[in-house]
């Protein structure tokens, strides 16, 4: 295998007699941007809590950067190097933007068992989150609490707090959530950029943005991929079309 | 279900405001043993150690329920833990204070460890109730101690040496490790909070998943915070042996846990001074009522009430809202 | 350790039993419907005891003091809803445990004032005052196996309140998924008011059953609100089946543990410490379970609402 920095192999799951992932098996390349589209209820993503760690799989095996994760928790496999947003906005709501950022950037930076020294005055933590936010045009918002920004704003923090841990791999579960068309586009355009620097595996139901982004694209259907290619391929694989883009997107297009 | 994880913090106070506070009530506690010499006497002197040391034990809970979200019922526990460590090292001949305190912090941290590491694993009323479990553990256990008093209690018949001094026989000397002692666990406290390890307690409380997510085990940094308050409530129960050379099993009991979350929210959570004025203004209140009535838990109990339904972030909050209409 | 002796205690275990179930009921259905912690409840059973003293008093028959103190129980556990408890539906448990910590606070001290700090008794009704005899030579009041029969009618009451009518549907379906209820359009408030009310009347019938039995003083019912909370922890937030069983078991369990492990400690160790120790590793056994149950099951052994 070449550059394959997330492998998933025979995931299986199943919720009593709903099996929601159908053993799956999924790459994601170095450099790749990989969509995932598929209908509500298809299983995306608890397929992304899997990887995560958020749920155990009854069955199969999932490898990041060759190395089996399966077993780690939640934590462990952020610390070697899985990032993920969450589809319902999942930020710290007390704390400001800054420190919703400083916070993941701490976590690269060194050991958080310090008891005395003063976080919030600690620059380079700061920096990089300054950083983080810029990438996403927060910076001016750095010093307003969280939980008082709008919901777009608060999508932009999700996303700041997933690349300010500096993974290895972005986990994105449906950025555009709920997000108008302008807000939608000009996040595709920053994240044209972050594809730059980090594998994405891409959650979305924004097709524009799917098409825009990814190199690949599956489409999963009852928690199995039914077709998976280029975008060009998908877009006119008719297996896909009828499991997916036929009914669900043309209403979304108009 | 799980609101007692989510309980309203108030807002933060301006932080300048909130030094002068603590500023104000730390000189006027160091100023009682001069004001005793001419009024109060011995019982004014006694009435603030013993409200200094159950400051100190509200300032470590505050840390585990205020900043951490961790709602503990059974914090009376580590008290207990240590003024016992303190009764029977002093009964057994061993007098040295910097002996007999890491002594009853290491004990309290091996309990804090061991019993944290079950409670972690619940949160919200569970939490509240495991902690409750294992606090009533020590209450009994430390009842059945027959060499050591049982049920009734141990006197402690000579006062621990301070490097082999007899600085903590004196009155003025207790009074003043007390308050020392106070000063610091506050700045301790407050430090922690600030810091890198605070900063993860605080993020957990308000959403253990996303700090798990970026990497955090969220039950390494609780159960360290559960053991530092309970490690700070071990030295306080030193404190309170040394104080009044008696330590009982009611140390532990619930009462005392409940005891504490009230004065703990009756200050304000997670706000710099509120478990401070909270312990200070249970003691206070309860004395100034007792003298006007014998029956003065009529009053107390309605004022509870009327501060939890009308006085949200507790009195800390309260005296924000006050300063702001003003401003 | 004799075979009548285990009797005699088990029998006690269920009387403890039965009485932890009554103040758990109410305790259960307050805490799994409304998410609401209520330390005040054991005050209720407190009240019931107290209302049965007055009621003796005033007209010299226990089932006419029985008869006025459980509606006065019920009118009090209205009262308190309207005074106190409905403006704390919204909020966090802290705020509630703060207030309702008032209302202990001040209801015992209440109960001090009136009635005076010493402990009061309240005589069996005359028709119960014999005993039976269980086994030759074995006797045991009368009285207290009408407790356990009486505790055990009121479950099966309670179990068919809950089972069969609209409003049991309404609590069951409320302990399970509160915001479904209100969506259906169901008058929450109204709902919320009934079970405080019937839950402070069944504590105070506890209460009542108690008088005659345990010493009734101010204070009465903290420590064994603790217990009943024991008890609805174990059993299952909002779940009267697993309050039930719970709270027989948190009897059983502790009333024969203060009988068995003194004696069990006696074959390891002297007779004298075994004495000593035993009673408090008895008292620490009903925590163990909890915490055991907490431990292994976290949502309770009937837990009512659907696991997420």
């Amino acid at each position: 295998m070449t550059g394959a920095v997330l492998e998933l192999r025979g995931l299986h799951k199943a919720f009593g007699a709903l099996v929601v992932t159908d053993g799956i098996d999924l790459d994601l390349h170095r450099g790749e941007c990989h969509a995932l589209i598929g209908p509500n209820g298809a299983g995306k993503t608890t397929l992304i809590n899997q990887i995560s760690g958020a749920l155990q799989p009854d069955a199969g095996r999932i490898s990041f950067e060759g190395r089996d994760v399966t077993d780690l928790s939640v934590a462990d496999r952020a610390v070697a190097g899985l990032g993920r947003s969450f589809q319902i906005t999942s930020i710290l709501p007390d704390f400001t933007v800054l420190e919703n950022v400083a916070l993941a950037a701490q976590r690269r930076d060194g050991s958080s068992f310090r008891f005395l020294g003063r976080a919030a005055r600690e620059t380079r933590l700061n920096d990089a989150a300054m950083e983080a936010l810029g990438q996403l045009g927060l910076e001016t918002r750095a010093d307003v609490v969280a939980g008082a920004l709008s919901y777009g704003e608060k999508r932009l923090l999700e996303l700041a707090i997933a690349i300010a841990g500096q993974p290895h791999v972005l986990l994105l579960d449906e950025p555009m959530a709920g997000m108008g068309r302008a807000e939608s586009e000009s996040l595709t355009a920053t994240l044209l950029g972050i594809k730059k620097r980090y594998p994405i595996l891409l959650i979305e139901h924004d097709m524009e943005a799917v098409f825009q982004l990814a190199d690949r694209v599956s489409v999963l259907v009852a928690g199995a991929i039914v077709a998976s290619g280029t975008p060009d391929e998908v877009r006119t694989d008719p297996q896909a079309r009828a499991a997916y883009l036929g009914d669900d997107h043309t209403g979304d297009a108009a | 279900m799980s609101g007692a994880s989510h309980a309203v913090a108030a807002p933060p106070a301006r932080p300048r405001s909130a030094l002068v506070v603590a500023g104000i009530i730390f000189a006027a506690l160091a100023l009682i043993p001069i004001v005793a010499e001419f009024a109060g006497g011995a019982y004014l002197t006694s009435l603030a150690v013993r409200a200094m040391i159950l400051a100190i034990v509200a300032i470590s809970l505050d840390l585990l329920m205020g900043h951490g979200g961790l709602v503990s019922f059974g914090h009376s526990a580590f008290v207990a833990i240590g003024a016992y460590a303190a009764g029977i090292m002093l009964t057994e001949g061993v007098y040295e204070i910097t002996l007999i305190l890491p002594v009853a912090m290491g004990a309290a941290a091996l309990f804090a460890l061991a019993s944290g590491a079950v409670c972690m694993r619940t949160s919200g009323v569970s939490f509240i109730m495991i902690t409750l479990a294992f606090g009533q553990m020590v209450y009994f256990a430390l009842g059945s101690l027959a060499q050591y008093g049982a049920d009734d209690g141990l006197t402690i018949w000579s006062a621990p040496d301070a490097l082999g001094t007899k600085w903590l026989a004196s009155k003025t000397g207790v009074y003043v490790t007390v308050l020392i002692a106070l000063v610091g666990t506050w700045a301790l406290v407050h430090r922690i909070t600030g810091s890198r390890f605070g900063r993860v307690l605080r993020a957990a409380r308000q959403n253990p998943v996303r700090v798990s997510s970026m990497g955090y085990s969220v039950f390494r940094y609780r159960l360290t915070a559960y053991v530092i308050a309970g490690m700070i409530a071990a030295v306080a129960g030193v404190l309170w042996a040394t104080h009044a050379a008696f330590v009982s099993p009611s140390l532990g009991s619930w009462q005392r846990s409940g005891d504490l979350i009230v004065m703990v929210v009756l200050g304000g959570m997670a706000t710099r001074n509120g478990a401070l004025i909270g312990a200070l203004f249970f003691i206070v209140i309860e004395e100034v009522l007792s003298s006007i009535t014998h029956d003065w838990r009529l009053i107390f109990g309605p004022l509870l009430i009327l501060i939890a339904l009308y006085a949200r972030g507790g009195l800390v909050g309260l005296l924000d809202r006050i300063q702001g209409d003003r401003t | 350790m004799s075979t009548t002796l285990i009797l005699i205690q088990i029998l006690n275990g269920l009387q403890l039993g039965v009485i932890l179930f009554l103040i758990a009921a109410g305790l259960t259905l307050v805490f799994g419907v409304m998410g609401f912690i209520n330390l005040a409840h054991g005050v209720q059973y407190m009240v019931g005891a107290y209302l049965a003293y007055w009621g003796y008093g005033v007209t010299g028959s226990f089932v006419l003091a029985l008869l006025m103190a459980l509606p006065l129980a019920l009118l009090m556990g209205l009262v308190l809803e309207f005074l106190v408890f409905r403006h704390l539906y919204d909020r966090d448990h802290l705020s509630q445990v703060l207030a309702t910590f008032g209302v202990i606070l001040f209801l015992n001290q209440l109960a001090k004032v009136i009635f005076g700090p010493a402990s009061l008794s309240v005589p069996p009704p005359e028709f119960l005052d014999f005993s039976f005899t269980l086994i030759d030579g074995l006797l045991y009041p009368a009285y207290r196996i009408a407790v356990i029969v009486a505790g055990l009618l009121v479950a099966l009451i309670l179990w068919l309140v809950i089972t069969r009518t609209r409003v049991g549907m309404l609590i069951r379906a409320g302990a399970t998924n509160p915001d479904m209820v209100s969506a259906l359009g169901v008058n929450v408030r109204q709902l919320f008011l009934i079970v405080f009310g019937f839950g402070a009347m069944l504590a105070g019938f506890a209460g009542v059953m108690a008088a005659p039995i345990f010493s009734v003083e101010p204070g009465m019912g903290d420590n064994l609100l603790i217990v009943a909370f024991v008890v609805i922890i174990i059993g299952g937030a909002g779940s009267i089946r697993g309050a039930f069983v719970a709270a027989l078991l948190v009897g059983l369990v502790d009333t024969l543990g203060r009988t068995l492990v003194t004696d069990g400690l006696r074959l390891v160790m002297d007779a004298s410490s075994a004495n000593q120790i035993g009673p408090a590793i008895a008292s620490m056994l009903i925590y163990v379970l909890m915490a055991l149950v907490l431990f292994w099951r976290p949502e309770g052994l009937f837990a009512a609402r659907a696991a997420r």
